[in-house]
C-alpha cells in the first residue's frame, strides 16, 4: 500500500540521495564538457602524436565499462600511490569517461563545419582562437546538441553506478529502504525521481536547441 | 599593381600550373579563363594564400609578399568564394563587421558605420539583421562582397562569380565589378562564363591545363 506516511518518512533520505546524483551529474558536466572540446579540437588536429595519444584515451575510454572504470580508479590507483576519497574518485572517473564520448561528439562536429568556413576565415585574417571561438564553436554547438543531450540523459541514469565504491546516491538510498522495509515503493518512488530529472534535463535541451535555432 | 613571376604549382607529382606570369595593372579587371581542369581555381587559391606554391613570386607594388605566408593583419587580397561562404551563425551585419573589428581593431561603432554604408551601395539596405539563410543567392554574393572589402583588401578575387546565379543578376555582377573598378578597385575574376569575362575583362588570362 502507498502510504503517505511512509513516503514521508523515506523521502528525506531518498533527496539526500538525489543531491549526490545531481552533485555528480552537474560536476561531470562542467568538467566533461570543456575537457571533451579540448578533446575533440584534438582529434582533427594536424599533430599526428596529439591525435594518437587521444584515439587511444578515446579507445579505452569508451571500450572498458565505466563500473570498471570507478573500481580502479578507486581500488586500484591506490595500489600505484594515487589514493582518491570516495567522491573525487567518482567524479574523475566520469569526467574521464564522458568526455572521451564528448570528444568524438565535438570531433564529428568540427569535420561536419565546411571547410569553406575555415578558408573564409583565414582569408579574412582571423586568428586560429578568433575562429575557432566566433565561427566554429557556434557552429558546432548547434550540430552537436542533440547527441550531447543523449549523453547528458545517460548520465542521470550512469551516476547510479557509484553504488559499486560506496557512495550514498539516489538508487543507493533507495535500494538500502527497499531492504530494510521489505517492499518496493521506495524503489518504486526512485525510478519518480529519476524521470523528473530526465524531464528536466529534457526540457532545458529543448530549450538550449531553441536559442540556437534562430540561423539554419 | 599586382605582378607573378614563374608560379608552379604541383599537387603530388602532377603539375597544376606551370611556370605562369602575369600582372595586374592599379585599378584594372583581369579575368581568368580556361576549361574545366585547367587550373583556374587553384591559381586563385595560391594568389590568396590558401595554397602554398611550388616556384614564384609575387609582387605588390614592386615589394615581394608571399600570400601563404604573410599572415599579419595587413588584407592584400580578399576573396569572393564560388559559395559564397557566409558565416550562417552571424548576422550580415555581423559577417561584414567582424574581421574588421577582431582583426584591424576598428572600433563596433566604426565597424558598423562603414559595413552600412557598404551594404547600402550594394543595394543590401534593410538586410543587415538577417541571417544568410534568409537571402537569395545574388544578395548572398552581394554580401560576400562587402564582407570582402571592408578588410580594405588591395585586391579582390572572385571564384566563379556567376555559376551560381540566375542568368539575369549577371548583369547585376558585372555592374558591381564594373562599379568597384570606378572606386580603384584591382579585381581579378576566375570564370567559365566566356561572356561574362568579355563583359568586364580589362585584360584576359587564358590558361590551359597542363599536359
Amino acid at each position: 500500500m502507498l502510504s503517505l506516511n511512509y513516503i514521508s518518512q523515506i523521502l528525506p533520505s531518498l533527496l539526500a540521495g538525489t543531491t549526490m546524483t545531481l552533485k555528480i551529474f552537474c560536476w561531470t558536466l562542467i568538467g566533461a564538457l570543456p575537457l571533451g572540446m579540448i578533446f575533440g579540437l584534438g582529434l582533427v588536429s594536424k599533430i599526428k602524436l596529439v591525435k594518437y595519444i587521444l584515439n587511444f584515451f578515446v579507445w579505452l575510454m569508451r571500450g572498458t565499462p565505466l563500473l570498471l572504470q570507478l573500481i580502479f580508479v578507486f581500488y586500484g590507483l591506490p595500489i600505484v600511490g594515487i589514493v582518491f576519497q570516495r567522491y573525487d574518485a567518482a567524479l574523475f572517473a566520469f569526467i574521464l569517461n564522458y568526455s572521451a564520448y564528448f570528444a568524438e561528439i565535438f570531433r564529428g562536429g568540427l569535420q561536419s563545419v565546411d571547410r569553406g568556413q575555415y578558408e573564409a576565415a583565414k582569408v579574412l585574417r582571423l586568428s586560429y582562437w578568433q575562429t575557432i571561438r566566433k565561427i566554429l564553436i557556434p557552429q558546432v554547438a548547434k550540430i552537436v546538441l542533440p547527441s550531447i543531450g543523449n549523453e547528458v540523459i545517460n548520465l542521470v541514469k550512469d551516476s547510479s553506478l557509484v553504488y559499486v565504491i560506496g557512495i550514498g546516491d539516489l538508487l543507493r538510498a533507495g535500494n538500502v529502504a527497499s531492504a530494510r522495509d521489505v517492499t518496493l515503493i521506495p524503489l518504486l518512488l526512485v525510478g519518480v525521481i529519476y524521470l523528473l530529472l530526465t524531464a528536466v534535463c529534457t526540457y532545458v535541451l529543448r530549450q538550449v536547441e531553441k536559442h540556437y535555432a534562430y540561423w539554419r | 599593381m599586382l605582378k607573378i613571376n614563374n608560379l608552379t604549382k604541383k599537387f603530388n607529382d602532377r603539375t597544376i600550373i606551370d611556370n605562369l606570369s602575369f600582372e595586374v595593372e592599379d585599378s584594372e579587371i583581369l579575368t581568368i579563363v580556361g576549361p574545366s581542369g585547367a587550373g583556374k581555381t587553384t591559381l586563385l587559391r595560391c594568389i590568396s594564400g590558401l595554397e602554398p606554391v611550388d616556384k614564384g613570386e609575387f609582387y605588390l607594388n614592386n615589394k615581394k609578399f608571399s600570400p601563404y605566408e604573410d599572415t599579419g593583419s595587413e588584407s592584400v587580397i580578399g576573396v569572393v568564394f564560388q559559395d559564397y561562404q557566409l558565416f550562417p551563425n552571424l548576422t550580415v551585419l555581423d559577417n561584414v563587421t567582424l574581421a574588421p573589428q577582431m582583426v584591424l581593431k576598428q572600433s563596433g561603432a566604426i565597424a558598423k558605420q562603414k559595413a552600412l554604408e557598404r551594404l547600402s551601395r550594394l543595394q543590401l539596405n534593410g538586410k543587415e539583421n538577417l541571417y544568410p539563410y534568409q537571402l537569395s543567392g545574388g544578395q548572398k554574393q552581394r554580401v560576400a562582397i562587402a564582407r570582402a572589402l571592408a578588410m580594405q583588401p588591395k585586391i579582390l578575387c572572385y571564384d566563379e562569380p556567376t555559376s551560381a546565379l540566375d542568368p539575369e543578376l549577371r548583369g547585376e555582377v558585372s555592374n558591381i565589378i564594373k562599379g568597384l573598378k570606378q572606386d580603384g578597385m584591382t579585381q581579378i575574376v576566375v570564370t567559365h562564363d566566356m561572356d561574362f569575362a568579355n563583359e568586364v575583362a580589362d585584360k584576359q588570362l587564358h590558361v590551359v591545363p597542363v599536359k
